[in-house]
């Protein structure tokens, strides 16, 4: 380890830096490439095509697998955007409250807890209840896990916001709700917007937990790719994971997008 | 200062809806992930007995709590698969975490040197990954390491190697695979802890004589020790249970915990066996969730 305070940025430095980029990135530039591969093989350069993008939209299975994962990432994560921003309220304006410790740490837990355990606990908790497994049991699954993220997202924004923008808006006859609404909402609406697409992503992203929680006949996309997976390499499925990375990185420009707009727009509303 | 304080009741009262949900479905979950632990398995619809029906009044109740037993805890004793995927998830979680400081520490650092216009596309860069799909990334690998896949084709077209290698279902891998996956986990929580310094502090260290190797290991390594135990644990915990990797990159011939509780699930259809290791599993992870829980308090705590 070669640390040299003088010069900011050493050989060493720039070649850790790139080094640890391209293993993080090449991968995955690899996969995208050779889904546009014409041959069968998926190690044997063939050429550009689209065929394997045109077979995925053939497959019916794969195509309801697709349309339940949208529609169980768009809804859990709304869930769980609106029950992570009271949470992350709570937790920064709520000063000391009885069971904040609970609270909080129901909140953290679930950010490292492995999946396995997530997915079993919900599962008996189902099945217990008698409730049918599918579409809503994967999405209840989901927000629980995600509204974690989104409050530490929120809460991180709200902790650096300045509070006198809020006690200002009360002294001029807000109640507490009008303020929040008016004044805290705005402020922080970037980082509402972020925790939202991080929750979509996320699940989008998982297996373990939807794989125990789902029924029969509504399996994701992700539990779909998985067994494929299992049986080895399969050209369509790099054409699958091109689409969903393609949708993924619309997602992200969109959230940093938002997140500048709005915060430029705030930061021209709060000139302090 | 009263307006603070105004504020602060109704913002208590947001925590009512998300508190109950977690209540419901995250907390009570682990009662009946207990109590089905203690259970016997059974050839039914759910598969496990007793089944506690309340409609049935107390006596039926306080029938169905003398079944339970400790039986699935003996199981997981006596037998030696068990014990042996206990220990595997805890070396494989170590290792791994070990292998991720040594490449994620240098990789935080530089970041923490780059020109400070550089620095948020740099975390950007690393963030991005952390959002695209978790099983496209191992999917991906799985691509380059098979048989005739890019590496071997490398490698042979290189002579490095004279027949293609063998990389996937082994240990190495998966280990490849967990480094992969895991390492942005790693890089964000020492970056923040690298960029908070103030390089006051090591040309301090120079300027009184100390060499670079002593400037590292006396004062920045030392400072940035929240960050690297943050880190450590935010790789080891979910390491520990990790499913997905070992299942698609590693061999066979050895599980880890998470696998064993899959099997028991999916495969056995053993409910009451697959509770127990989750107990299990919970069991090894209360002292890091402790300190995962304190450090990340301290944290919130000193940034409000």
């Amino acid at each position: 380890m070669t640390a040299r305070p003088r010069s900011r940025m050493s050989r060493f430095n720039v070649s850790a830096l790139v080094l640890g980029l391209a293993f993080l990135y090449l991968p995955i530039a690899i996969l995208v490439i050779y889904s546009f591969n014409a041959s069968k093989l998926v190690t044997v350069w063939g050429g550009w095509s689209l065929r394997w993008y045109a077979e995925f939209f053939n497959d019916r299975a794969m195509l309801d697998a697709a349309w339940m994962s949208l529609r169980v990432a768009a809804v859990s994560a709304s869930l769980a955007t609106l029950l992570g921003t009271l949470a992350a309220t709570a937790l920064s304006r709520g000063e000391r409250f009885k069971g904040r410790t609970l609270f909080s740490g129901m909140l953290y837990a679930p950010l490292v807890m492995p999946e396995v355990i997530t997915g079993l606990s919900l599962l008996l908790l189902f099945v217990a209840l008698n409730a049918e497994r599918g579409f809503w049991t994967v999405t209840i699954a989901h927000t629980t896990l995600t509204m974690c993220f989104v409050t530490v997202v929120v809460q991180a924004r709200l902790g650096k916001l300045d509070r006198s923008l809020e006690e200002a808006a009360m002294d001029l006859g807000c109640d507490p709700l009008r303020a929040f609404v008016s004044v805290t909402l705005p402020l922080i609406l970037p980082s509402i917007v972020a925790g939202w697409m991080l929750a979509f992503t996320l699940s989008l992203d998982d297996v373990v937990i939807a794989s125990f929680t789902t029924g029969p006949g509504s399996a994701t996309l992700p539990i779909r790719i998985y067994s494929e997976v299992r049986l080895g390499v399969r050209p369509q499925i790099n054409a699958i994971c091109t689409l969903v990375l393609g949708l993924i990185t619309v997602v992200i420009v969109a959230a940093s997008f938002a997140t500048k707009l709005t915060s430029a727009r705030g930061e021209g509303a709060a000139p302090l | 200062m009263s307006a603070r304080r105004i504020f602060a009741g109704p913002a208590r009262l947001a925590a009512i809806a998300p508190c109950l949900w977690m209540v419901l479905f995250f907390l009570v979950p682990f009662g009946f992930v207990l109590k089905i632990s203690l259970s016997q398995t059974a050839v039914a619809q759910p598969p496990y007995l007793p089944v506690f029906d309340f409609t049935q009044g107390l006596a039926a109740i306080k029938a169905a709590f003398a079944v339970l037993s400790l039986d699935n805890y003996r199981l997981l004793v006596s037998d030696n698969l068990y014990i042996l995927s206990c220990l595997r998830s805890l070396v494989v979680a170590a290792v791994s975490t070990a292998i991720l400081l040594l490449i994620g520490y240098p990789v935080a650092y530089a970041m923490a040197r780059l020109p400070q216009r550089w620095q948020g596309i740099a975390m950007m860069l690393v963030i991005v990954p952390f959002w695209t799909s978790f099983l496209i990334r191992i999917y991906a690998w799985i691509n380059i390491l098979q048989h005739d896949g890019l590496l071997n084709q490398v490698l042979l077209a290189l002579h490095i190697v004279s027949a293609p290698v063998v990389w996937l279902s082994t240990d190495s891998a998966m280990y490849l695979g967990i480094v992969y996956s895991y390492l942005p986990f790693m890089i964000l929580p020492l970056y923040a802890s690298l960029a908070k310094m103030d390089p006051a502090l090591s040309e301090a260290a120079s300027d009184l004589g100390a060499s670079p190797q002593q400037t590292f290991w006396l004062v920045t390594f030392p400072l940035s020790l929240p960050g690297v135990v943050a880190g450590a644990l935010l790789c080891f915990i979910p390491i520990l249970g990790e499913f997905v990797i070992p299942d698609l990159l590693a061999g066979s011939d050895s599980m880890m915990i998470g696998q064993t509780l899959w099997l028991e699930f999916f495969t056995n259809k053993d409910w009451p066996v697959a509770s127990a290791v989750a107990v299990v599993l919970l069991v090894l992870l209360v002292a890091p969730l402790a300190l995962y829980d304190r450090l990340q308090r301290r944290q919130l705590e000193a940034a409000r």
